[in-house]
């Protein structure tokens, strides 16, 4: 036990060193600390996006969705692919813009291309109400991890303490700087961890991997592909398309795009990155190894299975290892998250109201603030557990409400207009708010549809209404514009 | 709009396709579920079919390289 918690804390002190010392040598203005002065390469931004893609939600919910779930599972691996071959073309058009116009957050994208600040506002709004839940799957995650590794000798509540403490510090210090250097050893860390668990585990137990599966074939009948009711094939694809068209929206994401030294690094990266996230498919081999050793996981509790199947199996030392790697995944994206909402509030909210302040005095207000988000998180962390998995639901569903406004602003001249961005991203968020807080489907809004529609994500239907409302608004908007043109032009002649 | 993106629909066609096609569990290829494999084989169609639309219109354009 005390093995496993010396490797984890030598860890933590690694990566808080790291953060520290990123800072040398850099003069930390506003663009420097958010975005590292948009001088990252290729291999930088990789790990960037990777780092905030492969989550704790990856390691322990990806295993956990294997054990739990089965094939449906799988749409985790899926979506990034879609989102990336998207992301091909978005991205650097992002990009380009933002370095003409000097972004530094994501609703600056909003506030510069609709020229108008209260939809920058909302966007804010919408987004910081999306990271938390994000940032408290983080801390939750660690909890965890931190509490499974020292053999329940350190509580989950002392954990998320401490990792809370830590990423606040290295946060204030370095900003992004500190996330990418981190990052690198996360990622080297967490490659090898995955690799050999998954590879290790299906053979120490099965034999190899065609023997898991028949295994789990023989003992449970199809769960290792799609359900012919609720989770379908009609389920699948739209969750994939819903999710791949969030992937590239939250705040942080911004961030890490705009820390980019050139469009190119930006394509190369996406066009790696369905490789990288092949990765994942051994996390899914341990959940699946799991599914026959350690049953009986239940509800919340299936995010426990690759750490109880690794307790059962390695000496303290591998744990500390594995769950160091866990911590790493936690902090990375934690940090980034974190730093994205300081950023968000204090460029994008009070910045709006204190229009006096300049950058230097906008960057203060950011980093001082690092700490409070921090401690909401952890309360929301601590005091909120029943709620957490409808929050990231919600999250997620929320943040997908910004794309259609992103995606139709990438012409030269926006599609929509302000006010029918705004209609539409209100309209949507409250569809979806509704929808996934009385659980509602399609099946329970329509009952005598056919089944392979009943299936259909209901948040696509939320996403479409958005589109609607807003080409609506704005196209009517347009017209009047055009009358009263019209007519003054008919007036002066 | 080079025909090249066209090559984009590759991919895009076995994300789509995978689900509705070869959602069973026999036969294991490379030990894996049959759903599982195709699953793993869309994505390495999508960085492929990137890398090669990649490779191809910065050869052609060579632009933004700063």
């Amino acid at each position: 036990m005390i093995v496993s918690l010396l490797i984890i804390g030598l860890f933590l002190l690694l990566t808080l060193w790291l953060g520290i010392s990123a800072r040398k040598g850099k003069d930390m203005d506003l663009e420097q600390w958010a975005v590292g002065g948009r001088g990252f390469g290729t291999i930088f931004v990789f790990v960037l996006l990777a780092g905030e893609t492969y989550t704790t939600f990856t390691f322990l919910g990806g295993s956990g969705a294997a054990y739990g779930t089965g094939g449906p599972a799988l749409f985790i691996l899926v979506y990034g692919s879609l989102a990336n071959i998207i992301g091909y073309w978005v991205l650097p058009r992002i990009w380009k813009y933002a370095k003409e116009k000097q972004l530094v957050s994501q609703p600056d994208y909003f506030v510069s291309k609709y020229n108008s600040k209260g939809l920058g506002l909302l966007v804010t709004v919408v987004s910081v109400a999306a990271l938390i839940p994000y940032l408290v799957m983080q801390f939750k995650g660690l909890g965890i991890i931190v509490s499974e590794a020292s053999y329940g000798a350190i509580s989950p509540t002392v954990s998320v303490w401490v990792s809370m403490v830590t990423l606040v510090i290295y946060v204030m210090i370095s900003g992004i700087h500190s996330s990418a250097r981190t990052a690198v050893i996360k990622d080297i860390m967490i490659l090898g961890i995955v690799l050999f668990l998954g590879i290790y585990l299906p053979i120490h137990y099965y034999g190899g991997f065609q023997d898991m599966f028949q295994g789990i074939e023989s003992a449970k009948p199809g769960f290792l592909m799609l359900d012919s009711e609720g989770n379908s094939p009609s389920w699948f694809i739209s969750t994939v398309v819903l999710l791949s068209l969030g992937f590239y929206m939250y705040p942080h994401t911004f961030s890490s795009l705009y820390s980019s030294k050139s469009a190119h690094a930006l394509r190369k990266n996406v066009s790696i990155m369905p490789l990288y996230a092949l990765v994942i498919v051994f996390v899914f081999f341990v959940g699946f190894a799991a599914i026959l050793q350690v049953p009986g996981l239940k509800g919340e509790n299936v995010d426990l299975a690759l750490f109880r199947l690794s307790l059962q199996t390695f000496d303290p030392w591998v744990i500390g290892l594995i769950g160091a790697a866990g911590l790493l995944t936690a902090l990375v994206p934690g940090s980034m998250m974190l730093m994205a909402t300081s950023t968000l509030i204090a460029k994008n909210i009070y910045k709006v109201f204190a229009h006096s302040a300049d950058d230097q005095k906008v960057s203060k207000v950011a980093r001082s603030l690092v700490p409070f988000v921090g401690l909401a998180a952890v309360w929301f962390t601590l005091y909120g557990t029943s709620t957490i998995a409808s929050l990231i639901i919600v999250g997620s569903s929320l943040i997908t409400q910004l794309t259609p406004s992103v995606l139709l602003a990438l012409p030269k001249r926006p599609i929509l207009t302000a006010q029918g961005s705004f209609s539409g991203i209100v309209t949507g968020v409250i569809i979806v708010s509704y929808l996934t807080l009385t659980g509602t489907t399609i099946g329970s809004l329509f009952p005598s549809l056919p089944q392979v529609v009943k299936d259909i994500n209901i948040g696509l239907i939320a996403l479409i209404i958005n589109v609607i409302v807003s080409l609506s608004v704005s196209f009517i908007q347009k017209a009047a514009m055009a009358k009263t043109k019209t007519k003054k032009t008919y007036g002066v002649s | 709009m080079k025909k090249i993106y066209f090559l984009v629909l590759i991919p895009i066609s076995f994300i789509i396709g995978t689900p509705i096609f070869a959602n069973k569990v026999t036969p294991y290829i490379l030990g894996m579920p049959f759903f599982m494999f195709f699953v793993c084989l869309s994505m390495i169609l999508t960085s492929l079919t990137l890398l090669t639309i990649n490779k191809f219109t910065v050869e052609t354009k060579g632009e933004d390289s700063k």
